[in-house]
């Protein structure tokens, strides 16, 4: 299986100190290099932490380190322009602000259920979808909601959806743990862990059949798949990285490896806690990423996607990253470490590009708080909006059971019954 | 001599007539299914098969014989286990991979139709079949459909021990979002697999092992490309109108038998073929116990909470006031099925149990103490 030149590259060699403090443009998005932190037990965690593994023996190098040497000789030092820049720091914003706001909303009594929130690993989501087009898919857990946002769903129909409303993005019928929109191409909206990962293989062998076996021009959408550390656990990823790999299908799996499963943290429950060299068992580049910071998150993405998109085939992306929050807004969150979290909130994503574009000047702190405060008018009129719209009528309880109602599947003029215009309505009446 | 039975006292009822020359055609189910399949891979480029060795196998129970050759690899999917035939614990293992991948292609547009070695296997991936499959369209409103088949043999068949010998129907049937088909007869099998596949909703196809070998005459109708059965439609097998009974897969073939053997005894039994466990066609089935009174269902399952419960519910609670006897369930034993061939012969329900129990229903026997 060939990997596509030296963008992938775990010299063995290379000592550790390539990594941190010499490339002054990105030494702050590196954080420190704390090798310890403390958890429930004492584990060796410090390799894992650290990042130049040193006790293992193939240290990691961060991609972005070798694309930026390639750049520092080209003209621009930059790895953005500045409207790139303001795309990435207003999807982050408005990630951040969503789930800001649906916490409020929880604790007023206005959103039910279990909801999971996003933030501090907005990187990863803006990251890697602002590099697809419309019609490539995006599959997700839980923890859905910053995905079906920078996916392109509107704010006002998540945040109905999460009210319950009939003016959801699933007409109130998903919830926060299923988002489905087929107009932006989001499939979900998973609970168990690992469901969303064969599916989001399948969809990937659904572009790559309809390239090869219908031969329809231009079939070359990307499927990512976004999962946590937990699900790679479950035999549902290996059984999946093994068919993927071995039809070559245009799909990038991304780890949120943000540590911890609800209480269970990563290094108690797996054995080589690390992920990324699952890639590699399996015929596929691994590769380890910093996910609290965009630009390193987005330089991997492209070349990822890109690689799926010629047909190459799949990629297994680890994006090392934390959640601010506890694992739902019902998660007392008592078992991580306190200074665990305040160390990975000195790495909040949104802070470190906000630096980024000040120190590069490509942007001023006004448009910046511009752009904050327009994310801000349009949470509070998606806000709005749910509240006023109405709830779910009571017929619209037995519609769309199926897609064929009637369940006689042909009709008497030889058409599908549900091709007939009044398909939707249900057979039984309540 | 099932074939015999079959010429005699076959007329199905609403459909129209069919003169069972002695020059009709004969297929095998596993023929039906295997000529179902192929008219729809040629019909529609988006439908291809997955499972495990359907391919260079030529199918576990050579169902999908010839496909491979004729639509090659890319569309008749060996799922990776097919190296590991031999070992037995490992078949089981990759069902929750292709099953879920199987939902993600329908979720494209593409038409999967599953194989499952037996639908054993599939509790492996029910979490897919369930919670992907079948709640999908609700979970989106409408916007993700997913017109997938799931298919494979169901059911107990010769001396396969507990773990392969479960009936899935009763399972899948009590799952909304699920269309659950099992067909008996060669024209079943070929008109309601052909449903399945053009149906834009998930269905889960229980066939059993035993019937792929057994040939039934059928039709010029029959054998059209075009030819579909409805689905949510039950067949009237045999008329008749001292006692009802209801069957489905199998058990339909040991309904005929018994109502055969009634007939001799002046009893006419009506039997009807379920062919749809989900949706049940609760209007023919109460239709004809309002005319016969009596009602006794049959199958294969474990007895509680399956299928004839459901019906017996049914007929309870729409044409209470027609019932001349109480409604008689017949089940597998509520046991797991055991090795031993007698064991097995008391385990699933025979001929015998049948019409003993379409007499008591007619009051023509002492009654029996209902078994443990």
């Amino acid at each position: 299986m060939s990997l596509s030149a030296t963008k992938f590259v775990h010299p063995i060699t290379a000592p550790p100190s390539t990594r941190s403090s010499d490339k002054p443009l990105f030494s702050t998005f590196f954080g420190s290099n704390h090798t310890k932190l403390r958890f429930n037990k004492p584990i060796v965690a410090a390799q894992r932490r650290s990042s130049s593994a040193a006790s293992t023996s193939s240290p990691v190098v961060a991609v972005s380190d070798v694309v930026k040497e390639k750049k520092l000789k080209s003209a621009s030092n930059l790895l953005i322009t500045k409207e790139e820049g303001l795309v990435l720091y207003e999807d982050m914003i408005l990630g951040r602000f969503f789930e800001d706001m649906c916490a409020q909303m929880y604790y007023r009594g206005k959103m039910f259920g279990f909801v999971h929130l996003y933030n501090g690993q907005e990187a990863v989501s803006t990251g890697f979808i602002k590099f697809l087009k419309k019609e490539d898919y995006v599959v997700s857990t839980y923890r859905d909601h910053v995905h079906a946002l920078s996916k392109g769903v509107p704010a006002r129909e998540v945040m109905s959806e999460l009210f319950g409303k009939a003016t959801g993005c699933c007409r109130g019928q998903g919830g926060s743990m299923h988002m489905f929109s087929k107009q932006h191409n989001l499939l979900g909206g998973f609970a168990f862990i690992g469901e969303g990962i064969p599916v989001a293989t399948g969809a990937a062998f659904s572009s790559k059949y309809r390239r090869e076996v219908l031969k329809e021009p231009g079939a070359d959408e990307v499927t990512l798949a976004f999962f946590g550390d937990g699900t790679c656990n479950n035999g549902q990823f290996y059984e999946c990285l093994n068919m993927a790999a071995l039809w070559k299908l245009p799909i990038v799996f991304v780890v949120e490896n943000n540590l911890w499963a609800i209480g269970m943290s990563h290094l108690r429950a797996t054995s080589d806690p690390q992920i990324w060299k699952k890639g590699p068992a399996f015929g596929m580049p691994g590769i380890h990423v910093d996910g609290m910071d965009v630009l390193k998150v987005r330089e991997v993405a492209k070349e990822a996607i890109e690689r799926a998109r010629r047909g190459e085939g799949p990629t297994l992306v680890e994006c090392e990253t934390y959640r601010f929050r506890g694992h739902s807004l019902a998660d007392p969150d008592e078992l991580r470490d306190p200074a665990e979290k305040a160390h990975y909130a000195g790495r909040d994503p949104i802070t470190a590009l906000k630096k980024y574009l000040f120190d590069n000047k490509l942007a001023s702190e006004q448009e910046l708080k511009a752009i904050d405060k327009k994310i801000e008018e349009l949470l509070d009129e998606a806000v709005e909006f749910a509240d006023e719209s109405p709830l779910p009528p009571r017929s619209q309880l037995l519609e769309n059971v199926f897609a064929d109602p009637k369940g006689f599947g042909i009709g008497p003029d030889g058409k599908y019954r549900c091709e007939d215009p009044k398909f939707t309505q249900g057979t039984a009446h309540v | 001599m099932l074939r015999a039975i079959r010429h005699k006292n076959i007329l199905p009822a609403f459909s129209a007539f069919r003169a069972f020359s002695s020059s009709a055609k004969e297929m095998t189910v596993r023929e039906a299914l295997n000529s179902a399949l192929d008219e729809e891979m040629s019909a529609d480029p988006k439908v291809f098969l997955m499972g495990e060795e359907v391919g260079e196998y030529q199918g576990a129970y050579k169902i999908t014989k010839g496909l491979l050759d004729k639509y090659g690899p890319e569309r008749v999917l060996d799922t990776p286990i097919t190296e590991e035939m031999a070992l037995i614990c490992l078949l089981n293992i990759l069902q929750a991979g292709f099953t879920g991948i199987g939902v993600g292609a329908a979720y494209y547009g593409l038409r999967p139709v599953v194989e499952f070695m037996t639908f054993n296997f599939s509790m492996q991936a029910i979490d897919h079949i369930i919670n992907s499959a079948a709640k999908s369209n609700y979970m989106s409103a409408g916007q993700i459909s997913v017109p997938i088949v799931f298919r494979g043999p169901n059911g107990a068949a010769a001396g396969v021990g507990a773990q392969h010998s479960q009936c899935y129907a009763a399972w899948y049937a009590s799952c909304p979002g699920l269309k659950v088909l099992s067909p008996y007869s060669s024209e079943d099998a070929r008109g309601l697999l052909k449903a399945a596949i053009r149906d834009p909703d998930p269905v889960v196809f229980l066939e059993n092992e035993l019937l792929y070998g057994e040939s039934f005459p059928v039709s010029a109708e029959v054998l059209d490309s075009s030819f579909c059965l409805p689905i949510g439609k039950a067949k009237i097998e045999r008329e008749g109108k001292d006692v009802t009974i209801t069957a489905f897969s199998k058990m339909v073939g040991y309904a005929l038998k018994a109502a055969e053997i009634l007939a001799k005894e002046g009893i006419s039994a009506e039997v009807i073929n379920l062919r749809s466990i989900r949706p049940l066609d609760r209007s023919t089935i109460n239709a004809s116990v309002r005319k016969t009174n009596r009602l006794v269902t049959v199958e294969e399952g474990f007895p509680q909470h399956g299928v004839g419960a459901e019906i017996c519910t049914s007929v309870i609670e729409e044409s209470f006031g027609y019932l001349d006897a109480p409604v008689e369930r017949i089940a597998g034993a509520d046991v797991p099925m055991p090795y031993a061939a007698n064991l097995e012969r008391m385990a699933v329900p025979q001929v015998e149990d049948i019409v003993r129990a379409a007499k008591r229903a007619c009051y023509r026997s002492v009654p029996l103490a209902a078994t443990a």
